[in-house]
């Protein structure tokens, strides 16, 4: 049976796509057959990160309509195996999207792969809650950053009443915090909120820290999912969350100030 | 604490100032969001009753839902003025 997990964020670009592209990658890497599904109509981003915009022919659209089947809409990724992409489309808006429609496509496609990763749009109208609907687990992909953190809580109350797994009484969705853009050097001045504070708050299990990082954006620059950079900080700290979501006790990274320099080595303790 | 930390002891760090007002905003929208959609419409409804009979200010009357294992709680303050004017 597929296992259904949303990333979603509530507000917009904390890194829902990034991670999305991120961990549906390192999935497919470790072997489990893996879909990830824009459901940003109007506005797909995911096949930029992903780095296959130019092989897009058919969307999500196209199938929930039937002007097209999955095989032709899924863009299979040419690095890793077993991994898969259903971009959104960009000419339509988000009314396209029905319930009826999107459960059609997630069965068929459950079917058949391991993992299916819903990357959510912005936002709590009907994309978002398409995105949730179906979810067996969330990632809350949050900044250490006051609205940010109240968006997360608001997008966790809607899925603790408003999917599918709440409305039929059934176990609740999984919920897990992904922290991303963490500065541990602005933590230690006082600067943002900590890892334990926003845990604090929002109360949900620390999925992974993902620090702030340069590799992000020349990663989407050049259309190749982070945790491909294995030497960047950003790529390690996904493959560390991905081990977790598999259910392996890794330790965090990242977490404290890297100590550089002669005063660094020398008061180190 | 190093020495640099002693100097900037005084100025309150913004990150727990932002810690404390999420705290506050947050206990406030889960309360709001997770009622029931009524509750609001009641309490206008019970603040215009009240008013029929005592005059209070807008902010007299809080209406909470709060929820103890399987039982749910209404919660139901109506603050009256000091003295109440006797006929």
């Amino acid at each position: 049976m597929a296992k259904i997990i949303v990333i979603t964020s509530g507000k917009g670009g904390v890194g829902k796509t990034t991670t999305s592209a991120a961990i549906s990658t390192g999935l497919a890497k470790r072997g489990y057959k893996t879909v990830v599904i824009d459901f940003d109509v109007g506005l797909r981003n995911l096949d930029l990160i992903m780095g296959c915009e130019r092989r897009v022919v058919y969307d999500f659209v196209n199938v929930i309509k039937e002007e097209a089947n999955l095989n032709q809409a899924l863009i299979k990724d040419k690095r890793v195996d077993n991994l898969y992409i259903l971009p959104a489309s960009q000419t339509r808006d988000k009314d396209a999207l029905d319930i009826e429609g999107v459960q059609r496509v997630i069965d068929d496609l459950a079917k058949d792969f391991a993992y299916i990763i819903c990357d959510s749009p912005a936002g709590i109208e009907k994309g978002a809650m398409m995105a949730m609907y179906f979810a067996d687990e969330a990632i809350v992909v949050t900044n250490p950053e006051v609205s940010s953190v109240r968006d997360s809580d608001r997008v966790l109350g809607i899925l603790a009443s408003k999917t599918k797994r709440a409305e039929e009484n059934q176990d609740p969705v999984k919920e897990s915090l992904l922290l991303t853009r963490y500065s541990p050097e602005r933590v230690e001045k006082g600067e943002m909120l900590s890892v334990e504070d926003v845990k604090d708050i929002l109360a949900i299990p620390l999925l992974g820290v993902i620090p702030e990082s340069e590799s992000v954006l020349q990663a989407s620059n050049s259309g190749q999912p982070v945790i491909l950079d294995e030497e960047s900080d950003a790529g390690k700290a996904y493959e560390d969350a991905v081990g977790r979501l598999l259910g392996d006790e890794v330790p965090h990274r990242f977490l404290e100030v890297e100590k550089k320099g002669f005063f660094g080595r020398l008061f180190r303790g | 604490m190093n020495l640099l930390d002693f100097f900037r002891a005084n100025k309150k760090k913004s990150a727990s100032v932002a810690k404390g007002r999420l705290q506050v905003i947050i206990a406030q929208q889960r309360a709001e969001v997770g009622g029931p959609d009524y509750l609001r419409a009641m309490q206008e409804e019970i603040l215009a009753v009240v008013k029929k009979y005592v005059s209070v200010g807008d902010d007299a009357v809080k209406v909470q839902m709060e929820k103890a294992g399987e039982c749910e709680i209404l919660e139901l303050n109506i603050t009256l003025p000091d003295s109440v004017d006797k006929e």
